[in-house]
């Protein structure tokens, strides 16, 4: 009898493990239905770029150039002039109150600059208490300022021949070229619904069977820990199988992301991913004493995974320090694969290193949680 | 060979000795009882026995097997029901069943959990979920999955608790006949009817064994004295006796009153102040049971623990 490990026996504790996960229907219907719900929910919902932002008009005087650049501000999608304000002050007082996001002030003598020649100035105050608001709003304005300008002037030729031998910059948004929220957020919601489910549910596994009084007997029994933790993760497997469906699913036919890389390289990260969450949620449960610990160990884990992996906040935005502290997450290096694989078509010397970090969170969990597991009750 | 033969077993935690030098012996067939109050160390004992436990001192070997490097070996040959239930209360009877037949690798399978079922009495509820079961059918279904693999040693952790008198009595007919062929089984117990039941006992109290051997041998080594009051206004002779040098215990039992010490001769000179001072009071010598033995091993062995905290 081969004292550690039997098909026979761990084929006993799937068995086990599988009719409690039928019998528990919240739980079931909570690891299918969350991932759904967070995806619709999330994938409408996060916009990076948004538009459409609530703006106050001061205007003091209503000639045409006026009027063309407050309709050039509209075309850009990012301003919405649903209050005119009088004065200053009553704009002051819209934009504290958060009815608007933006003030934009165009002085009475701009028309007069503009036909004198002299540099016209007009002011656009954003409230940047939320900086992510304000930035892509007016990341655009310079050359559309301009170009209306020179249009209401009926320059659009000359336009054309002064911008002739100037510097001309030219930026491609590749992979995302209408740079839509989705692309980003979509792939990524894959990675956090794993990592949240994955997580939870093994980390419960094993205080699960301590707080019930099952665990003595198991181990009174001729089960060993591997056997034990073999149990116990691989059904999470199957079920985080099922949820990468549901997910992948959902980003082509709801929200039409662009799959352009290899399934199988994908699917291959995405197995080696959750292999890593369901060994460290077991990790935590040789850890925590009650189920309770168990979760909050998750929720531990699951905050930084979620605003340091670079899921929310751009990752090169952050300091050296919090990169670096990013890195030991393996959310961050699922992130980068499945947006390298699914965006870009990546092949697999692209993302080898991030799978290389993936195996070596696989083997450092399973390390750790045999090394943990108590194989009495000392 | 003894089937249990470990010796100066002890088991800390923290600072708390929780078993102290426990040394033990249980052969072939023998069905012996492990008796001590709440939290006296009985359950430890027994979790070092069937290798759920390492000791912190002490040796021994379970079937022949080492306790301390051969656990493995030991948790197939024995089986052990724990105190509280412990099989699945989300699986069904059935699928309990066929569970712990997988981890033994029991083959055909099938058989093994219909006739199991079968000697339960429990087919037709094969389907039910096991957290339904009344305690003395959870009792029932604990014991039979752990004699499902034909486990050579039996230990039972309290295998009665709140279990009716009719269970409790099918039950030790069970055990015995088990036993009848060839079982060994050490059984842990607050029930002094089913201590009496048992081919020998142990008495284990803070960790420590106080006491060994048959009911007779127990209840003869304790050298107690018990004499049987008659009369009236027995409640009166009671508190005058208590206290009095040679008594230790006062009881009233129906009618009567049991008084027990361990020293005759100042016993008796009690007893015979109090015949004079209680008119038609009448003393006669009566039999001490096992219950005067371990309420007086319970009152000595506090007195230990008092003086080990003074010290």
């Amino acid at each position: 009898m081969n004292d550690l490990f039997s098909f026979a026996r761990l084929g006993a504790l799937l068995i086990k493990e599988f009719i409690q996960m039928r019998r528990d229907r919240i739980t079931f219907a909570m690891m299918l239905g969350v991932p759904l719900m967070q995806l619709v929910l999330f994938g409408y919902a996060i916009n990076n770029d948004p538009k459409s932002l609530p703006a106050a008009l001061v205007a003091m005087s209503s000639d045409p150039y006026t009027r063309a650049m407050v309709s050039a501000l509209q075309t850009t999608g990012y301003y919405r002039f649903d209050h005119v304000a009088q004065s200053a002050e009553e704009a002051e007082f819209l934009m504290a109150r958060g009815d608007v996001a933006f003030v934009v002030t165009i002085p009475a003598d701009f028309a007069r600059r503009v036909e004198r020649g002299d540099s016209p100035q007009f002011l656009i105050e954003a409230d940047a208490t939320d900086p992510a608001v304000a930035s892509g709003a007016i990341s655009t304005l310079g050359t559309v300022a301009n170009q209306a300008l020179l249009r209401a002037r009926g320059m659009q030729a000359t336009a054309a021949e002064t911008a002739r031998g100037q510097l001309e910059v030219v930026v491609h948004r590749r992979y995302n070229p209408e740079g839509i929220s989705q692309y980003n957020i979509v792939p990524g919601l894959l990675g956090v619904i794993l990592q949240m489910t994955m997580v939870m549910m093994t980390s419960i596994a094993l205080t699960r069977e301590t707080e019930r009084g099952t665990m003595e007997n198991l181990l009174a029994m001729p089960s060993s820990p591997l056997e034990i933790m073999l149990g116990k993760v691989l059904p999470y497997l199957a079920v985080g199988a099922v949820q990468v469906v549901v997910v992948l699913a959902a980003a082509k036919l709801l929200f039409g992301i662009p799959f352009i890389g290899s399934m199988s390289l994908l699917l291959t990260a995405v197995f080696i991913f959750v292999l890593a969450l369901v060994l460290l949620g077991y990790t935590i449960s040789t850890i925590a004493r009650t189920q309770m610990q168990a979760l909050q160990l998750t929720f531990f884990f699951f905050l930084p995974s979620i605003l340091l992996s670079g899921f929310m906040f751009p990752y090169r935005g952050m300091p050296d320090w919090a990169q670096w502290f990013g890195e030991i997450l393996p959310l961050t290096h699922f992130l980068r694969i499945i947006r390298a694989v699914m965006l870009k078509g990546a092949e697999l010397p692209a993302v080898a290193t991030e799978i290389g970090w993936l195996v070596v969170f696989v083997a450092l969990f399973a390390g750790v949680a045999l090394v943990r597991f108590r194989r009495t009750l000392d | 060979m003894n089937v249990i033969d470990v010796h100066g077993l002890v088991k800390r935690f923290g600072d708390k000795t929780v078993v102290d030098q426990v040394t033990m012996t249980v052969a072939k067939g023998e069905i012996v009882g492990f008796l001590g109050p709440n939290g006296s160390g009985k359950t430890t004992t027994i979790r070092i026995m069937c290798g759920l436990l390492t000791p912190d001192e002490g040796e021994g070997t379970v079937l022949g097997f080492n306790i301390r490097t051969d656990s493995l070996s030991i948790k197939r040959e024995v089986g052990y029901m724990t105190q509280k239930f412990s099989f699945y209360e989300d699986l069904t009877i059935g699928e309990n069943l066929e569970f712990v037949a997988r981890l033994y690798r029991l083959k055909p399978l099938g058989e093994h959990v219909a006739r199991t079922l079968e000697d339960l009495g429990l087919t037709s509820r094969r389907d039910q979920l096991a957290g339904t079961l009344s305690g003395g059918w959870k009792q029932r279904l604990a014991l039979a999955a752990c004699i499902m693999h034909k486990p050579k040693l039996l230990l039972l952790d309290e295998p009665t608790a709140g279990v009716d008198p009719k269970a409790r009595r099918e039950f030790w007919d069970e055990i015995h006949r088990l036993a009848s062929g060839g079982l060994t089984v050490l059984v842990s117990t607050h029930y002094m009817d089913e201590a009496e039941r048992c081919h020998r006992i142990s008495y284990i109290s803070y960790g420590k064994m106080l006491a060994t051997g048959t009911v007779e041998e127990v209840v003869r080594n304790a050298g107690l004295t018990t004499f049987v009051l008659q009369g009236p206004r027995l409640d009166q002779v009671a508190d005058a006796l208590q206290g009095r040098p040679g008594v230790d215990q006062v009881a009233p039992f129906g009618a009567t009153l049991h008084v027990v010490g361990s020293d005759r001769k100042k016993l008796e000179a009690a007893l015979a102040d109090v015949e004079k001072e209680h008119k038609g009071v009448t003393v006669s010598p009566g039999e001490t049971s096992l219950e005067d033995v371990f309420i007086q091993f319970m009152s000595g062995s506090k007195d230990n623990m008092a003086k080990d905290n003074k010290g």
